[in-house]
């Protein structure tokens, strides 16, 4: 990482950590927030978090690779995450999984080429009664089935 | 006086400390209790295990350790608890009122077979090929438990790699349990915090930052979660193969050097229990097995004490006579190698206060191949230094570039208390029938100074019987009973203590290059401190940067595990305070029984100044070869 | 996305005007609020049941110098989506009755733990908060009552379900894994930071605020004797009509399938992943705490579905979703999990299948927390009520 990248990431924690504090149970918001940003949290940035809230940097790696929902490895610019519990699997998850597959070439857990799109699993979104259901960043889609959901990720590119 | 157990927990034991009633007196302070039908009373928030314990029942347990906060984690101790539908954790379950407990219903013991069978299915490793083989905790619970067979399979081939990174701690995650006493030991008893869960569900695995090798995050060498390890998934890098090649070797010349806190816990590796000292039996094995010289670390345990004490007593000089402002007070000691390596992480900025004195172990390793060679006409090539040691982090010390003033890397190998029992067990020697024998010469038996530095606390009191005496001339024995230093005596976590100095006497000769009289220490007060552990080191640490009492002192001493050198990571398994506390004693007692107690007596301490070290004291001899520097390394992890 | 109720009964959808239930509370007073609330006789809306009103004296009882309201949006049961709904829809019911909790309890802050899928309403609750403390529902001297301050702020979860468990989701709001932990302590005594803190499932607070406003024994007059007022049920799976559904406690599974517009139905799993799986046989159970006790989520599921793919797609769920942090749960989860996969291969023996239902047997008393302690729950109920289709049929319906 280049140090004007540094300066700028460290700066934008900084604020993350004046704005919800410096107690440990700021970590989770800071955290976010950074995940937010940068669809991911850097080595540096984990240790930067670290530092400001006077805790260790393996018990931030150790709560980033707890939640599904934090990363420490890059994501592409947009998350699709596709729930694949009971109920959207009932009514056709595994078609819409194929489909999306195949249209941006990449498996579940990787990342398009141009670094526009990762694609996830998830468990249970809440929208069992309107499966198979996918989050794209923190919009959530139902009633999908492969059309649709190639549809959606069209509008993402 | 119990060691300071005050935390900063880990994630899943906060706010699960549990608080008892100040006193036991007094109406409401006990509860009466039923276990497997007989009525106990206990004092109230006593757990169900303690309550147990105090009575007993034997409660079989794994993530549990006395040292350590409660976790809950590893449902081995689960008991009955009439009236839940739960089977309770009872290491974690404080009585608050009456309760009819049942510690072995089918149920209950269903239950713990079930939790056993299932850590063996994913435990990888045959007991025989183990480290731990006959001391391991999971091991005991599958005798106990009578399991014959992998009820729920078994794991066939290693998933992890073993990181064999470190010089000191290897770890094997394949034979991990998950019961978290390292990261309760690593973040909450030394605040290191190199180890934590990671990942989640049943991916979970212990792992550092990055699941980095152990080598490139900020581990201190410590070692104190091999001690607390249930079984054999940590574990010193052992070097006894490569001395076993040396000894069998004619061309070397393989010596060792045997600090005090082994000797004083080895006999736990022969089911002696703790508290014996087998130092004549050690001298005679270590020659059975075929070290050509065994030598004593306290004699430069001695020479530490002249050389870091007259190094105080110049920087004391310059800076209450002479003024200069640049002089870093208090001092602190640089014996501990893990204390080093975590100043050097943690508090890069206080680097000047360490002393610049090597360790007891460097010390030698330098002596050994300089003027020991040289002496005996022995090509330093051809020799072989091994240092037994209570602890992992002198396994890292040894292998720092810089030491490596004699020419040739000073010490070779680290030997731990642990490995140096395999090897005496492997040379069909059973170590409490040995006869007693002495150190070898030219180094000889030293002073009880030297042999105190094994506990916490005892570098202090070997200073301090030296400065005494050199400064005001009057025989530490008139001052304290016995000689024993008591005020920094003892396992308080840090303790403080202050010596007026009403009285000077004359400079000694060895000293007056230095000072041309006493007169500026006559009416000052000593003031030192003591912390063991390094989560005890950072609170002074603490507060020194805010300008705090800590700040005002001279001298401090800093061991880098609880108790001391000997509860080390080195030692053998398990430690509890108790444990320490017999080891303790048996220092102690030993230190009494032997007829020199001052470094500053022991002549052949004296004899190499003449001979070797001519110019004294810190002088430029003793630099080149008996100090050091260090390096300011920071916490950030690239 | 919909969010529109299927059923609106007369409980929780009674008319109902925000503010309703804090201008009553100040009116009768703290104790009032805890009296009604042990008559309308409440038992949590998350799942466990607990008796609200025992909770809240507790927390109530309990000396700090400070207290907190929780509450548990994290709803992240398989099946349940009832609390997203509700938020949604009916905002005024949950924050008031938050509010309400602060009073009686004596709190000045109440947290929303909304899981991380649902971002997507963090804005519109945010302002609904806002519109509060415009009108003075939330912030200093509430409605003009001297030292009644309460202010809510919603903290995000980050996608795990382990942190719906009371303890797990006051861990993460420390900034901690989502690990639980040992009880007693409880956190009525020590809860979030070491205080007091009550925990409520969003449903419960809805229901309190009706309960406030309308009294404990109005309340108690709908539903059972030991199951008072109406649940919420969320029903997902093969069924014409699947949504939320307010019904009143002792309605029975052929009844509620019936109402749903399901036809054909094999089997039900009632209460979410860790709930039970149950055969037509049963469909005349009733859903209250007298025999179903549940937080809603009722899965249908027809003829045609393979219950041996079920087991295995919730078996699946536990083994990703469990915090990992005790033995019975992090490896018990897998165990079984490799045995539903070798029911599917056929490559099983009955000794070893058998083996395995005891080992769910000691999960269920053994584990740490409420999740392991249920996990094994489908696990024993599919095998053992739909055993013909599994065992004795190859690979099941289709
Ligand atoms: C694994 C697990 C997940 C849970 N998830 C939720 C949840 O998402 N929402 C909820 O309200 N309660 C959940 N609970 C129950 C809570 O622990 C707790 O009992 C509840 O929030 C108490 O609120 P109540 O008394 O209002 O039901 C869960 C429990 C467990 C064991
Ligand atoms: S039962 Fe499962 S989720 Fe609960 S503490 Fe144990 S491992 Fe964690």
């Amino acid at each position: 990482m280049l140090v004007l990248e540094k300066n700028s990431l460290s700066e934008e924690i900084g604020k993350l950590v004046d704005l919800y504090g410096k107690d440990r149970s700021s970590l989770l918001p800071i955290l976010q927030g950074i995940e937010k940003n940068h669809k991911y949290i850097s080595d540096f940035a984990q240790q930067e978090v670290a530092r400001l809230l006077d805790i260790h940097p393996v018990e931030v790696y150790s709560v980033v690779t707890f939640y599904s929902f934090l990363t420490h490895k890059p994501m592409g610019r947009n998350v699709v995450r596709l729930c694949q519990t009971i109920t959207c699997d009932m009514f056709g998850k595994e078609a819409v999984a194929k489909a999306i597959e195949r249209e941006l070439g990449i498996k579940f857990g990787e990342t398009t080429k141009d670094k526009s799109v990762t694609l996830e699993y998830a468990n249970c979104l809440g929208m069992c009664d309107q499966g198979p259901a996918m989050l794209v960043n923190d919009q959530v889609y139902s009633h999908l089935t492969p059309e649709k959901a190639i549809e959606i990720l069209e509008k993402l590119k | 006086m119990k060691e300071n157990k005050e935390t900063r927990a880990p994630e899943s034991q906060k706010g699960h400390t549990i608080e008892k009633p100040k006193s036991s007196e007094g109406i409401g302070s006990m509860v009466s209790i039923e276990i497997n039908g007989n009525k106990y009373s206990v004092p109230l928030g006593t757990t169900i295990l303690e309550a147990c314990k105090q009575n007993q029942i034997h409660i079989p347990t794994l993530c549990h350790h006395d040292d350590l906060c409660i976790a809950g984690v590893c449902r081995v101790c689960l008991v009955e608890v009439e009236g839940m539908r739960t089977l309770q954790a009872s290491c974690a379950y404080p009585i608050t009122h009456s309760l009819k407990i049942h510690t072995t219903s089918p149920q209950v013991r269903r239950a713990r077979r079930h939790v056993i069978d299932l850590l063996l299915s994913e435990h990888y490793g045959e007991c025989y090929a183990c480290v731990r083989n006959n001391n391991c905790e999971l091991q005991s619970l599958a005798k106990e438990y009578g399991v014959d067979q992998f009820t729920f399979g078994h794991v066939s081939a290693p998933l992890f790699e073993e990181d064999k990174s470190s010089y000191s701690v290897v770890r094997d995650m394949n034979k991990c349990v998950l019961c978290k006493r390292c990261v309760r030991t690593c973040i909450d008893l030394q605040e290191v915090g190199v180890l934590e869960s990671i990942y989640r569900g049943h991916e979970t695995r212990i792992g550092t930052f990055l699941d980095k090798p152990l080598a490139d995050v900020i581990c201190i060498n410590c070692g104190q979660c091999i001690n607390r390890c249930p079984t054999g998934a940590l574990k010193a890098n052992d070097p006894s193969d490569e001395i076993w090649l040396a000894i069998d070797d004619p061309t070397k010349h393989v010596v060792i050097q045997t600090a005090p806190s082994p000797r004083a816990a080895i006999g736990e590796e022969f089911d002696l229990g703790p508290g014996h000292s087998l130092t004549g039996q050690m001298n005679t094995a270590l020659r059975r097995i075929g070290f050509d010289k065994v030598f004593d670390t306290n004699f430069t345990a001695d020479l530490t004490i002249m050389e870091e004490g007259t190094e105080l007593i110049i920087r004391l000089y310059k800076a209450l006579v002479e003024g200069d402002k640049q002089i870093a007070l208090p001092q602190f000691t640089s014996c501990s190698p893990g204390w080093v390596k975590y100043i050097e992480h943690f508090y890069p900025e206080y680097l000047d206060h360490v002393s610049s004195a090597k360790s007891p172990q460097q010390m030698f390793g330098a002596l050994i191949k300089t003027w020991y060679s040289k002496k005996e006409g022995i090509d330093p090539a051809n020799i072989v230094s091994v240092a037994l040691m209570p602890c992992a982090a002198k396994k890292y010390e040894c292998n720092r570039p810089e030491m490596v003033d004699s020419g040739y890397k000073d010490v070779d190998y680290g030997l731990t208390t642990r490995e140096l029992a395999q090897m005496i067990k492997e040379s069909g020697i059973y170590l409490p029938e040995m006869g007693k024998s002495h150190f070898d010469d030219p180094f000889g038996d030293a002073s009880g100074a030297g042999l105190i530095f094994g506990a916490t606390g005892g570098v202090m009191e070997a200073a301090l019987r030296t400065i005494i005496e050199l400064v005001t001339g009057v025989k530490v024995e008139n001052v304290f009973e016995n000689m024993n230093i008591v005020p920094v005596r003892g396992f308080e976590g840090i303790r403080y203590a202050e010596l007026p100095i009403e009285k000077v006497g004359p400079v000694p000769e060895i000293l007056k290059p230095l000072v041309p009289n006493w007169d500026w220490l006559k009416g000052a007060t000593l003031k030192v401190a003591i912390a063991h552990g390094t989560a005890n080191a950072k609170k002074i640490m603490e507060d020194i940067k805010a300008g705090g009492k800590f700040s005002e002192c001279h001298f401090i001493e800093f061991m880098a595990c609880p108790g001391g050198c000997l509860g080390g990571g080195g030692q053998p398994i398990p430690t509890s305070q108790e444990i320490r506390a017999k080891r303790a004693e048996a220092i102690y007692n030993e230190d009494a029984s032997l007829p020199l107690r001052k470094s500053h007596e022991n002549k052949h301490v004296l004899e190499l100044y003449n001979d070797f070290l001519t110019d004294g004291p810190c002088g430029h001899i003793s630099h080149k070869l008996l100090h050091t520097h260090y390096t300011p390394r920071g916490k950030y992890i690239a | 996305m919909e969010n529109k109720v299927k059923r609106e009964g007369a409980v929780i959808f009674s008319e109902y005007n925000r503010g309703d239930a804090v201008k009553k509370a100040i009116s009768i007073g703290r104790e009032d609020v805890l009296f009604e609330l042990k008559e309308s006789k409440l038992r949590g809306r998350g799942g466990a049941g607990f008796p609200t009103s025992t909770k809240w004296m507790l927390t109530a009882a309990a000396k700090s110098d400070k207290k907190y309201v929780i509450c548990n949006a994290d709803e992240g049961e398989p099946g349940t989506f009832k609390d997203r709904v509700l938020l949604l829809e009916y905002p005024e019911l949950v924050f008031d009755g938050m509010v309400v909790g602060g009073y009686a309890i004596g709190a000045k802050e109440g947290i929303v733990y909304l899981r991380g899928e649902y971002e997507y309403m963090l804005k519109s609750l945010q302002d609904y908060l806002e519109e509060m403390r415009k009108d003075n529902l939330l912030g200093k001297d509430i409605l003009g009552k001297k030292g009644f301050d309460f202010d809510i702020i919603i903290r995000l979860g980050s996608g795990a379900y382990v942190c719906g468990e009371e303890t797990a989701l006051i861990e993460s709001l420390e900034g901690h894994r989502g690990e639980a932990r040992n009880r007693p302590p409880f956190p009525v005594n020590t809860g979030l930071n070491g205080k007091p803190t009550t925990v409520n499932n969003v449903e419960t607070f809805a229901s309190v605020a009706h309960i406030v406003t309308k009294g404990g024994s109005w309340y108690s007059q709908h539903g059972t004797d030991k199951s008072t007022g109406s649940k919420l049920f969320s029903v997902s799976g093969d069924c014409k009509k699947p949504g939320v559904y307010e019904l009143p406690w002792g309605t029975t599974i052929n009844e509620l399938l019936k109402i749903v517009e399901a036809d054909n139905t094999k089997a039900v799993q009632v209460g979410g992943a860790s709930g039970l799986c149950i055969s037509k046989s049963q469909f005349d159970r009733q859903l209250g705490y007298e025999d179903l006790g549940t937080g809603g989520s009722i899965m249908v599921f027809n003829e045609s579905r393979n219950m041996l793919h079920v087991l295995k797609n919730f078996m699946e769920f536990f083994v990703e979703e469990s915090c990992g942090q005790c033995t019975p749960c992090r490896i018990g989860n897998v165990k079984l999990l490799e045995g539903v996969e070798m029911i599917e291969k056929g490559e099983y023996t009955f000794n070893y299948i058998n083996k395995l239902k005891e080992l769910g047997e000691t999960m269920r008393i053994s584990s740490k927390c409420g999740l392991g302690q249920s996990s094994p729950n489908p696990f024993i109920s599919i095998l053992e009520n739909f055993k013909e289709e599994i065992f004795n049929n190859g690979k099941g319906g289709k």
